[in-house]
């Protein structure tokens, strides 16, 4: 019998060519990523486990990007604690304001295909994109990590995913996952990998299927896998393999279910308050009033994410009385995004841009709003509270929807 | 007798043929400002008026400006309150579009009014000729609904400038020194007035900063004579003044002095007071954690273009955070074309949206125990840029740029050149 | 692991994210302890001050779902909680808490008998009991045993250096 994407590289990991899923193996670590909130916490683990020095600090890679800047008096200790464990053991790869962390894992070529790499964050889902297994772990299991280079995975069952056919006009990736996690629902690929193929995502750039890695975990899947083409090949700078014909799931192996999508069926849709699985089309939800647009972060805060709203609010004004904020995902795309006149569109529509970080996808500045507040965003949770009170109604969106929406005041799809 | 600049413009405020300084005066205002610092408090007080109206809705302008873009439930909510009221009431509304002065200055002010601000840094305002003052809610709120209040007319002090500034030295070095040697309450009370051949070397954004910085010297207000640099400054804005006054020959000043613009040198003031300035020179080798170019008083396209003067072809200190943060979204704009955002972030600084940022100090670069900020925001109080148990050091846009490559205070000459 | 123990239980329902567990505004607090107050405060706030060392928590089903924030647990653990039972769990939640020593057991027909203040009685391993009827309940792996009895995975890896007998 074939096997599965995840089983395939979990094996070319540990060299236990008959594992599968269910089986628990030992996986060696490629790369790790901790961000700025949990770095005090890896630190303590670290050296309250005995550890004295890291397994290989060129692996370990440390952003910071939920506290930048810093908005609140705790948030320079971590930078101070972050800096000094630096220091101390000899890392090589420091970001202290350059964006998002998983967008610079991929972007600053620190994930290839084919790697195993786990992060102090649940959007570490996202390097499947570029067909490497990564998922998110607490500080730790993350401390074991940099002590060890090893950590102890259960294989998951995969849940396969084809997508066929052309996305119609204004219906982008980010309405393709929202879909799927709403089909799925948030608990429904719980410990699962989910696989994608079919035409759609093999004419998908690497920055569109990075955002439904990204959103893998809102699902509750543990990975998400994309096979690597050329396109990843561009993107990561590196040759194609002859290797990455074979980062797929076997037509035999054993799925715990497939999932069929035509995209031309799809449309644009909203997650509403407050699961990221209430799925609506945003057709239904037209003309509601908005008070707040947010486009950025980790799942929908890159350059093709910020030209797209370009092309929608170019000559346009933001409506009054609403705020636009944009919230690029790395220091990189800014700076594309200066040399392109994408941000000058931008802030000649009236965005309020701020610099590359997390912003308010994690809720705690950047555009916090309070009750009564509606607020259209590109982020990945619309959890209760996540953005300010438990009274505030966040939709996630595709940047076309959020763009127009900005646009018009109110709930409105792209056209 | 003659009078100041300041008795003209409460003499035509309150229709009047002279004042003198000691007599309190009701006075039509022009302008009122108001600020997210302050007005959801206003609004709390107006509503508990009985029959709550406003004078004249025109003269209103509110900016939200202070923690932009929100970083709490909290400032949320006032902020809510304060858009929510003005676009109930019609006032004329600004939200992320920069530091109320800076707006206040594109787009409002005109040479002889008198306004009332709701923040102390209002005095940037004379500038262009105009009475600017920063005021509590109160004050505010009685001017809000009558369009009048009562003023008592300061003594005037006199600052004759003289010569030229030098290359490398800053109208910010010059107030600076002003304030360290009259002393933080050097001008309780007062106005302070500048003229003299020296003012017309100053340019637009020399002038705000000096201005606006008064208040740290204890200013009522501060003002300068709209010349030819204010008044084509106003024009290019489609502005016109509602008066342009003169101080008279005789008028009668508490003291006067003669500054020679030419014999300042970069200085920094050190903490915790404003009027702790000494040549940057001696606070050279000083470690510092964070530098901030931006704020109501040097966050101008003179001062980006300056700091990205010293920055071109360098890096900023990995261990130090630079936020540079445009006064207003105009310039934020300007520098983006004029290339000075990428230069910025090439060289490793965090560039932030128009707000007042880490000179208000709650909401954005705050700094953690025992780090030192060196900035050219308006005040080094203790804890002002966040844990009280911080350090916070004033410095020109060259100064320090010039640290925040450096690791450490530096002046801009002294950096290592640049080869080629 | 063959104990009995009988708590007190607070009922929540599907989806509790680590949001709502502890709201990211308080994540840079110095200590968990800190945390503690803050706990489930977008969904009920004032629940931290209510439980009890030794109580118990109930929800339904993807308890923990969101965030790799690790406080979750440790902050649930520092109020007390002897356990959360739960339908099912999130997967990262699932493991931080076994990571720090944080009870979970997974039994999805609880979660709608039962309501606030309610008394229950867990035979680890084997089943809950509550007002007349029995929920059998599973055990866990051997690898997640083995964490669990070493102290935690903090205290397995001190063993492995040599720190702890």
């Amino acid at each position: 019998m074939g096997a599965t994407y995840i089983e395939k590289l979990l094996r070319r990991n540990t060299g236990e060519q008959t594992a599968k899923a269910g089986d628990i193996v030992t996986a060696r670590v490629d790369r790790v990523m901790i961000h700025d909130i949990f770095i005090p916490f890896v630190k303590d683990k670290f050296e309250e486990m005995g550890f004295t020095e890291l397994w290989d600090p060129d692996r370990v890679v440390l952003i910071y990007d939920h506290l930048v800047p810093a908005s609140q008096l705790d948030d320079p200790r971590h930078h101070k604690i972050g800096n000094e464990f630096a220091a101390r053991y000899g890392l090589k790869h420091v970001h202290r304001s350059d964006g998002i962390c998983h967008q610079l894992m991929t972007e600053a070529g620190y994930v290839k295909p084919g790697d195993v790499v786990f992060g102090t964050d649940s959007h570490t889902t996202t390097y499947g994109c570029v067909g490497a297994f990564s998922s998110g772990i607490g500080y730790t299991e993350m401390a074991a990590i940099l002590g060890t280079g090893t950590l102890w995975v259960k294989i998951p069952e995969t849940i396969k995913i084809v997508i066929d056919g052309v996305l119609p006009p204004h219906v982008a990736s980010k309405d393709v996952i929202l879909r799927i996690i709403g089909d799925l629902t948030a608990a429904g690929a719980s410990y699962c990998a989910l696989e994608f193929s079919g035409s759609a995502v093999e004419s998908m750039t690497v920055a569109s299927r990075m955002t439904m890695a990204n959103m893998a975990i809102e699902a509750g899947a543990k990975c998400a896998l994309f096979t690597p083409d050329e396109k990843t090949a561009a993107y990561c700078e590196i040759p194609v393999s002859p290797e990455w014909a074979d980062f797929k799931g076997d037509e035999d192996a054993d799925y715990l279910k497939t999932l069929h999508y035509q995209a031309e069926e799809l449309v644009p849709v909203l997650a509403c308050p407050s699961q990221v699985d209430k799925i609506r089309p945003v057709s239904e939800l037209e003309g509601l009033e908005i008070d707040q647009v947010f486009l950025g972060s980790c799942t929908n805060g890159r350059l093709e994410d910020l030209q797209c709203a370009a092309d929608i609010v170019r000559g346009k004004q933001v409506a009054p009385f609403v705020k636009f904020i944009v919230t690029p995902a790395s220091r990189k795309i800014y700076l594309q995004a200066l040399s392109d006149g994408t941000l000058a569109t931008l802030a000649d529509a009236g965005a309020i841009i701020t610099h590359p970080g997390c912003g308010l996808c994690c809720g705690r500045t950047g555009g916090i709003l309070t009750d009564g507040e509606r607020v259209v965003a590109t982020n990945n949770r619309n959890f209760l509270g996540r953005m300010g009170t438990s009274k505030v109604e966040i939709y996630l969106a595709s940047p076309a929807t959020a763009a127009a929406s900005a646009v018009a005041g109110r709930i409105t799809a792209a056209k | 007798m003659g009078m100041t600049l300041a008795e003209k413009i409460i003499a035509s405020a309150a229709g009047v043929e002279s004042v003198r300084p000691g007599d309190i005066h009701t006075v039509e205002l022009d302008l009122l400002m108001s600020n997210d610092g302050t007005t959801h408090l206003t609004i709390d007080m107006y509503r508990k008026l009985k029959h709550p109206r406003i004078a004249d809705v025109n003269k209103l302008v509110w900016i939200v400006d202070h923690n932009m873009p929100s970083d709490s439930p909290k400032t949320a909510a006032s902020q809510k309150k304060m858009r929510d009221f003005a676009r109930e009431q019609g006032i004329t509304f600004y939200e992320g579009r920069g530091v109320c002065h800076q707006i206040m200055m594109e787009h409002h002010v005109r040479p002889g009014q008198l306004i009332f601000g709701a923040d102390s840094h209002t005095c940037a305002y004379g500038a262009l000729g105009a009475f600017g003052t920063g005021v509590g809610c109160t004050d505010y709120l009685y001017a809000m609904v009558t369009g009048k209040s009562w003023v008592l007319v300061p003594e005037s002090l006199r600052f004759n400038l003289t010569g030229r500034l030098k290359p490398g030295v800053t109208a910010r070095d010059l107030i600076l020194t002003i304030i360290g040697s009259i002393g933080a309450n050097g001008a309780n009370y007062k106005a302070m007035e500048f003229g003299g051949e020296g003012l017309k070397s100053l340019t637009m954004s020399d002038r705000i900063a000096v201005c606006n910085l008064c208040v740290e010297a204890g200013a009522k207000t501060a003002l300068m004579e709209a010349d030819e640099i204010a008044l084509d400054y106003l024009s290019s804005r489609g502005r016109t003044p509602k008066a342009v006054f003169h101080a008279d020959e005789d008028a009668v000043y508490a003291q006067t002095y003669e500054v020679n613009l030419s014999e300042i040198v970069p200085v920094v003031a050190k903490p915790h007071f404003v009027d702790q300035v000494v040549p940057a020179a001696q606070c050279v080798g000083t470690h510092i954690d964070e530098a901030f170019l931006g704020s109501c008083n040097n966050g101008r396209i003179e001062d980006l273009r300056a700091g990205a003067a010293v920055l071109k072809g360098r890096r900023v200190a990995d261990s130090v955070r630079f936020l540079v943060v445009p006064a207003s979204g105009e310039i934020y704009r300007q520098a983006m074309e004029e290339g000075l955002l990428t230069t910025f972030m090439e060289a490793g600084a965090i560039v932030m949206n128009a707000n007042c940022s880490v000179c208000w100090g709650s909401c954005q670069g705050v700094i953690g125990e025992g780090e030192t900020l060196i900035s050219t925001g308006t005040r080094n109080f203790k804890g002002r840029a966040g844990h009280p148990g911080s350090f916070v050091y004033l410095a020109s846009a060259e100064t320090v740029t010039a640290s925040a490559v450096a690791g450490e205070i530096t002046t801009a000459d002294r950096l290592p050149k640049l080869e080629g | 692991m063959a104990e009995t123990f009988s708590a007190r239980v607070w009922v929540m329902g599907n989806d509790i994210d680590t949001d709502i567990v502890i709201p990211t505004e308080y994540l840079a607090l110095k200590t968990v302890q800190d945390m503690t107050p803050y706990a489930f405060s977008p969904l009920r706030p004032e629940l931290a001050g209510q439980i009890q060392p030794g109580d118990v928590i109930v929800a339904g089903s993807n308890f923990g779902c969101g965030s790799s924030r690790e406080q979750a647990p440790e902050v649930i653990k520092a109020l007390g909680v002897r356990a959360v039972i739960a339908g099912s769990f999130a997967r990262i939640f699932y493991r931080n808490a076994i990571n720090n020593g944080l009870l979970l057991i997974e039994c999805p027909a609880l979660c709608a008998d039962v309501e606030d203040g309610d008394e229950i009685t867990v035979e680890v391993g084997k089943s809950i009991s509550c007002k007349g009827r029995r929920y059998p309940i599973g055990a866990l792996p051997d690898n997640l045993l083995e964490i669990i009895n070493a102290g935690g995975l903090v205290k397995a890896m001190r063993r492995r250096n040599g720190l702890e007998g």
